[in-house]
């Protein structure tokens, strides 16, 4: 656990972590996932997203739903800056046994690898799995 | 013949493995949905992908390969990718369809 | 669901009144549901709906308030990009009644 933040309001400041492990649109768990960041990024909570297996897909580039009559939700991975949410990490080895590079995202990530993200999961006050 | 689909990413379900392996001879195998991320150049399954195509015929459903961001110069070379007539005249030249879900 | 009537033209609109599918929208659609809501449209009424129907076609979200006032600052300028300014030309809530106006969906996030 780490040391306990404050907010200018002298509330506490939680480390929060959604995982993202499945591809955007066979599941409903990825839409899901992004709307519940978009909602509590209101309560300005430190936060961060890893994309870990086929979470990884859910960020890559060039998604074109105009053929399956679904919404194409990947470009509001782009609003997460605005919402004070830059905090996106890719697992490493995820990528890479896809075939994937950190070009193939339309949004800036660190690229780490299976050992660091764990490290990165310790560290977490709360952990949200999608 | 047969005509397989399926519709997990191969990474995260045994789906495509355990078809491959009920895949006879001369049948056929369409991608669809989640289904699709195996017909990418470049994965960890690209070699199990291209043995298969040695005695299966591999499709992909196109409209859902743009979905997921795979642009046709991404897919194997071999692949035929049809769109959602392709998929019912697929089912229409088959003895039979086996989803595998 | 329910269907409101604009020069002739039927549109369907959710329970609270936003647009169900935000490619029918029209001008007058908009001032059709600001004149409902006792509220006459002017410039710059206008120049922030045209701001939110850029963003949504950018992001596919409409945003939530002090995401909408930081990004019409950058774009409009620190005298727009201010609660006070977007509040009073929509009291109900700058994010929420412009996005309604603008026929895009409630933001997320917005109770």
């Amino acid at each position: 656990m780490s040391d306990e933040m404050m907010d200018e309001e002298g509330g506490v400041v939680k480390k929060f972590m959604y995982v993202n492990r499945k591809a955007p649109y066979g599941t409903i768990y990825a839409l899901e996932s992004l709307e519940v960041v978009l909602i509590a990024a209101a309560f300005e909570q430190d936060v961060s997203l890893a994309f870990i297996d086929d979470g990884v897909y859910q960020i890559k580039k060039g998604q074109d739903t105009s053929g399956i009559d679904m919404k194409n939700f990947s470009p509001t991975y782009r609003a997460l800056e605005m919402y004070d949410v830059e905090k996106l990490y890719v697992e490493k080895e995820s990528m890479e046994e896809r075939g994937l590079t950190e070009e193939d995202f339309l949004v800036p990530v660190e690229v780490l690898g299976r050992q660091d993200m764990a490290d990165m999961m310790e560290e977490q006050d709360i952990i949200l799995s999608f | 013949m047969l005509l397989h689909t399926i519709n997990k990413s191969p990474f995260d379900k045994n789906t495509f493995d355990i078809c491959i392996s009920h895949a006879k001879k001369g049948s056929s195998i369409l991608l669809i949905e989640d289904g699709v991320y195996a017909v990418m150049k470049g994965t960890a399954y690209e070699g199990k992908v291209k043995d298969t195509m040695k005695d299966v015929k591999v499709y992909v459903l196109g409209p859902d390969a743009k979905a997921r961001g795979i642009d046709d110069s991404s897919i194997i070379d071999g692949i035929e990718s049809v769109d959602y007539v392709g998929f019912v005249e697929l089912t229409a030249n088959h003895d039979s369809v086996q989803s595998w879900l | 669901m329910g269907t409101i009537s604009v020069n002739g033209q039927d549109v369907e609109v959710d329970e609270e009144g936003y647009l169900a599918n935000l490619t029918e929208w029209t001008k007058e659609i908009g001032a059709y549901m600001a004149k409902a809501d006792d509220c006459e449209l002017a410039d710059d009424h206008w120049e922030i709906i045209s701001f939110l129907r850029e963003y949504y076609e950018e992001y596919q979200i409409a945003p939530a308030v002090r995401v909408l006032t930081k990004a019409v600052g950058k774009k409009l300028g620190k005298d727009k990009g201010n609660s006070k300014y977007l509040y009073e030309l929509f009291p109900y809530g700058p994010a929420k009644q412009a996005c309604k106006y603008a026929g895009l969906p409630k933001p997320t996030g917005c109770v």
